[in-house]
């Protein structure tokens, strides 16, 4: 390669290297404030400010939502599997949102520990399948003996 | 190799092979995207959770996809542009960036269409939207400022740099829902893992995207053709060309 060339490519190079090293930098340094949400095991350990204005995120535990039957309250605990937060909503839920998925709520923590949401927003993996094999893995994890053939429909479909 | 890279610094030489190439890039581009979107939109299984309203990603998807990909194809041309001063790389970067701010506004949009029925909210300020949006206003700023230098080499150096000094900003949107909490989900399409949606969902999305692809090389020659013809307008081929066209 022509010299100039050569040393033209080299200050490239050192551009976005150095570029790269910077920003790399600086969004470690901001990473608290580039996530979207505090975890359950965040709030547990007292990592949250109390009464101010933040997310949570986590998946709403099994069994665990309670509806008000003559409002629009919901009562129910967000877990990461190591800690769970009871929260409270008062409002339409999204329609995803449901027992054992991901949600990401925005509001406040009170003083005893329950976090009180004015928005709830339903986050969903990147799983994607058709309906028939959801039924087919529920219907896997719950009956043993119908393990076999579903899992056979699965991997029929699923791959 | 070499005598390749300097016959592709050729104008003249890339607009004949471009106008042979065009014809298969716009049939096969129009032909993947069709069965893509035909298969996926209609035919595709629904998903066992958000039902049918998951079908937006055969667009938001390639859309993505694209955006991302012609960013970093333009940081190719650039250090082209800087290293070797090849002029055909500058016209590439200047034809194709309103093209990636197209694709890049169309996956903002059909995602807002997207997240309003799933996740609540047409907008949050997660990390993968926030670096995307980032993405759409470097484009904004390479076109801009390309057209607000007049003379051609500087502009071409100038948008050379301020491209790969965006160019950190595409490992961010790409690992953004990696690295940090996100609202958006990370990665369904992948090329080099096991994808997690079945494969009648999966080759659609493919069809789509590579779809896609052709058509923006479909997209990226006409645009460059024009680029060329009016950059060499005072060349002796140039002049023969369109008195050719004429007669």
């Amino acid at each position: 390669m022509h010299p100039i060339r050569k040393k033209r490519l080299t200050i490239v190079l050192f551009l976005v290297a150095g570029l790269a090293i910077a920003v790399g930098l600086t969004t470690y340094a901001l990473r608290q404030n580039i996530n979207l949400f505090y975890d359950p095991s965040e709030i547990a350990a007292g990592n949250v400010p109390v009464d101010v204005r933040i997310r949570a995120g986590g998946m709403v535990e099994e069994g665990s939502v309670i509806r008000d039957p003559e409002s629009l309250k919901v009562e129910f605990r967000v877990t990461d599997f190591s800690a769970s937060v009871p929260m409270e909503y008062v409002g339409i839920l999204p329609d995803l949102f449901a027992e054992g998925q991901g949600i990401v709520a925005m509001g406040r923590m009170d003083a005893s520990g329950r976090f009180i949401a004015d928005q709830v927003l339903a986050k969903h993996d990147e799983q994607y399948m058709p309906p028939e094999v959801a039924d087919a893995l529920e219907r896997a994890s719950k009956g043993q003996h119908k393990a076999a053939d579903a899992q056979k429909a699965a991997e029929s479909t699923a791959y | 190799m070499w005598q390749f890279f300097h016959k592709l610094g050729s104008p003249k030489w890339f607009f004949g092979i471009a106008t042979r190439f065009m014809p298969w890039l716009l049939a096969g581009g129009l032909l993947l995207l069709a069965a893509g979107l035909i298969w996926g939109l209609a035919f595709a299984p629904k998903d066992y959770l958000q039902g049918n309203s998951y079908r937006i990603i055969f667009i938001h998807v390639p859309s993505a996809f694209l955006a991302q990909s012609i960013y970093i194809s333009m940081a190719v041309a650039a250090v082209v542009t800087l290293v070797w001063r090849m002029k055909l790389a500058d016209v590439f970067v200047k034809a194709i960036a309103p093209v990636g701010l197209l694709f890049t506004f169309l996956a903002l949009f059909t995602g807002a269409i997207w997240g309003k029925p799933t996740w609540g909210t047409w907008w949050v300020w997660d990390a993968r939207l926030t670096a995307m949006l980032i993405l759409l206003f470097l484009y904004g700023g390479v076109i801009a400022l390309d057209r607000a230098i007049n003379d051609e080499k500087s502009a071409a150096r100038a948008v050379a740099v301020l491209v790969l000094v965006g160019v950190v900003n595409i490992p961010i949107i790409k690992y953004s829902v990696d690295w940090w909490n996100t609202l958006h989900q990370p990665a369904t399409f992948k090329l080099t893992e096991k994808p997690t949606m079945p494969m009648e969902m999966w080759l659609p999305l493919l069809l789509s995207v590579l779809g896609l692809y052709l058509l923006f090389g479909w997209l990226a020659c006409i645009r460059m053709k024009t680029e060329i013809l009016v950059r060499e307008q005072r060349t002796r081929w140039v002049r023969e060309l369109v008195l050719a066209g004429r007669k």
